[in-house]
């Protein structure tokens, strides 16, 4: 719509000019309510934080409390600060997760967007088919084929199986058609590069927006990933902070002093990923999220 | 040189002695195209390694343990009194004729009726606001209505629930000020809502980015042409945006339905504050609940291969629905 606006303000055009400068009102409000109903949640939570225990059932919910840095030294003092190593792990868990899987898609995407060879359609659509597949029926027997190999309960199988991401070769495959010029990949080939030099030197630097949105959605996904750390993990050591804090509110329950901890807990825990969303935000096209390469 | 029958096999290791000097000339133009020829395929070897072993091998193994059962020999105690043996599809008609499975999947249905209108609504109504041209603040709201899908489910249900609680919540601060009926967030009919608050709360701006990108992909000359012909912006929204995006809508809704029949989270993470909550409210549950609570692993897998069944078959109808709606839309 911004060519109209334009000319229309450039050329003085009177109908369409006062009609361009109008706010429209409903819209706006529908987005603003759209947003305080998205808002208040969060807002919610960080006013609870600031709140000590008797404050958090006796004030008015969204007043702040007095309470905030106890309840944050209250939290790093328990159980030694396992808090911290829940936070710690799902740094690990996403952030490994996520850049081997952006690896990953790199190469599959790139060989199923940019060749032409046989069985590429049925590769293609054999893995597409695995979003489909109902996360519990991959969870189970994962969990009982690792735990065979001895290797449940561990870091591996919570970093394994978060690797592959359907959706994540889908999206490169998308975007290794449309902004790697195939003229240019066999100008390479002329000039006698090797197909890993021309994969590693052309082909990611261009892809590389589309391999910071599957970064970003496998980070999300694995930070925010319940099932199946719920599944493979019993060591609580080794728990991210989506179980650590479920198995907090389910002590909790019985024991209402623990709220408090849960709240602050939650608080600390969202601050990662929307400080994330807000930095790149700047960089990230909203687009590409969608699988539209075209802005 | 009619006679010749050997000459195929003969001439790969008569070739090079024939050739002498030669023998680099045929083979090293054949070379890069040979290893064009494999390359995609050692791209592809990473995922199609983990493909294999984290998803066919997983989902064979599902099948494999889906038609055995345990026979317990003797009493049932001491090494090789378990044995596993052949059940054929027994387990199978046991999974069909649990009817705390039938149950769990009715209740995901009845959730995915309240969640998946309200959400792809929402979505579509904010996208089609975002995209009015004289909307104020709108890029704040799209990054805070987006801004859930950074909240984990787990977490985003915490804090739910605790607004759902009466000591805590605002709502019920609220309600209780001016005199108000409050109701029981986490009792029997309660919970849908409760629970489609929160699904629609984390989902609606991930799905209105979707339909936003679509929305911004439509030229805008379409529009002139319309307003010329004296369309106003609700005919605009109506005739022209909403066929364009569909879709994008379809695609939403599939990814929704696949969604609903694998919520988990929230249910799980509401379970603790309350006790309306059995252990099998949704499918995933469960299947969870029989494969570690009652630790029985065969018909856990039964009824997750006949959840994925159900999943692959509501998908290709889903497909092949919209598939004709949208092609009737062009002819």
């Amino acid at each position: 719509m911004t060519p109209l606006t334009l000319t229309a303000d450039t050329a003085g055009e009177l109908p369409v000019k006062s009609r361009a400068r109008r706010t429209a009102w409903v819209p706006t409000l529908v987005l603003i309510l759209g947003a305080l109903y998205c808002l208040v949640p969060i807002a919610w939570v960080v006013m609870a934080a600031t709140k000590d225990r008797s404050e958090l059932f006796s004030t008015f919910t969204f007043a702040p409390g007095t309470g905030f840095f106890d309840n944050l030294s209250e939290l790093t003092a328990y159980r030694d600060g396992i808090y911290w190593t829940w936070m710690g792990n799902s740094a690990l868990y996403a952030g490994f997760g996520a850049l081997l899987s952006a690896a990953v898609s790199a190469g599959g995407g790139y060989a199923l967007g940019r060749f032409a060879f046989r069985g590429r359609e049925f590769i293609f659509k054999l893995i597409l088919a695995g979003v489909l597949v109902p996360s519990i029926v991959l969870t189970v027997p994962q969990y009982l084929l690792l735990s065979k190999m001895g290797m449940a309960d561990s870091y591996w199988s919570m970093l394994l199986p978060s690797i592959l991401s359907p959706y994540g070769v889908y999206l490169v495959r998308i975007y290794a058609a449309a902004a790697v010029p195939a003229e240019l990949l066999e100008a390479a080939r002329m000039d006698g590069a090797s197909e890993w030099r021309i994969f590693s030197r052309i082909a990611v630097p261009m892809m590389m927006p589309g391999l910071i949105t599957v970064f970003l959605f496998q980070f999300v996904a694995i930070w925010n990933n319940f099932l199946l750390p719920y599944v493979m993990l019993a060591d609580d050591t080794k728990f991210p902070l989506t179980l650590g804090l479920y198995t907090l509110l389910a002590q909790g329950a019985s024991q209402p002093a623990l709220y408090t901890l849960v709240i602050t807990g939650c608080l600390l825990a969202i601050i990662p990923l929307i400080a994330l969303f807000l930095v790149i935000q700047r960089f990230w096209s909203l687009d590409l999220l969608s699988g539209s390469v075209k802005a | 040189m009619t006679s010749a029958p050997l000459k195929g096999s003969d001439r790969i290791t008569v070739g090079p002695l024939a050739d002498g000097t030669g023998t680099a000339k045929p083979v090293r133009p054949s070379r890069p195209r040979r290893r064009g020829r494999s390359a995609p395929y050692w791209f592809l070897t990473p995922t199609l390694v983990l493909f294999a072993a984290f998803t066919v091998v997983p989902i064979g193994y599902a099948i494999w343990l889906s038609l055995h059962k345990v026979r317990v020999k003797g009493i049932g105690l001491g090494k090789g009194a378990r044995e596993q043996v052949w059940n054929g599809f027994g387990n199978y008609t046991d999974v069909l004729q649990d009817s705390e499975f039938g149950h769990s999947v009715l209740r995901a249905f009845g959730y995915g009726l309240i969640v998946i209108p309200t959400m792809l609504g929402l979505a579509l109504l904010f996208a089609l606001m975002l995209d009015t041209p004289k909307a104020r603040s709108a890029s704040f709201a799209r990054l805070m209505i987006f801004l859930p899908y950074a909240v984990p489910g787990i977490i985003a249900a915490l804090m739910w629930g605790f607004l759902y609680l009466p000591d805590v919540s605002p709502f019920y601060y609220l309600l209780n000020r001016f005199g108000l009926p409050q109701p029981d967030l986490f009792d029997g009919g309660n919970l849908y809502l409760s629970f489609a608050n929160i699904a629609v709360w984390g989902g609606t701006g991930f799905n209105m980015i979707v339909i936003y990108t679509a929305l911004r992909a439509i030229p805008p000359d379409i529009y002139e042409a319309a307003r010329i012909d004296g369309a106003s912006d609700l005919k605009i929204a109506l005739r022209i945006k909403i066929p364009i995006v569909m879709p994008s809508l379809v695609l939403t809704f599939f990814f929704s339905v696949i969604a609903t029949l694998q919520v988990f989270t929230e249910p799980m993470a509401l379970k603790p504050l309350t006790n309306g909550l059995s252990t099998t409210w949704s499918p995933l549950m469960a299947i969870y609940d029989s494969a570690f609570l009652k630790s029985d692993i065969y018909g856990a897998s039964a009824t997750a291969v006949v959840l994925a069944l159900a999943t692959y078959l509501i998908s290709f109808t889903l497909l092949r629905v919209s598939d004709r709606y949208t092609r009737e839309d062009r002819a």
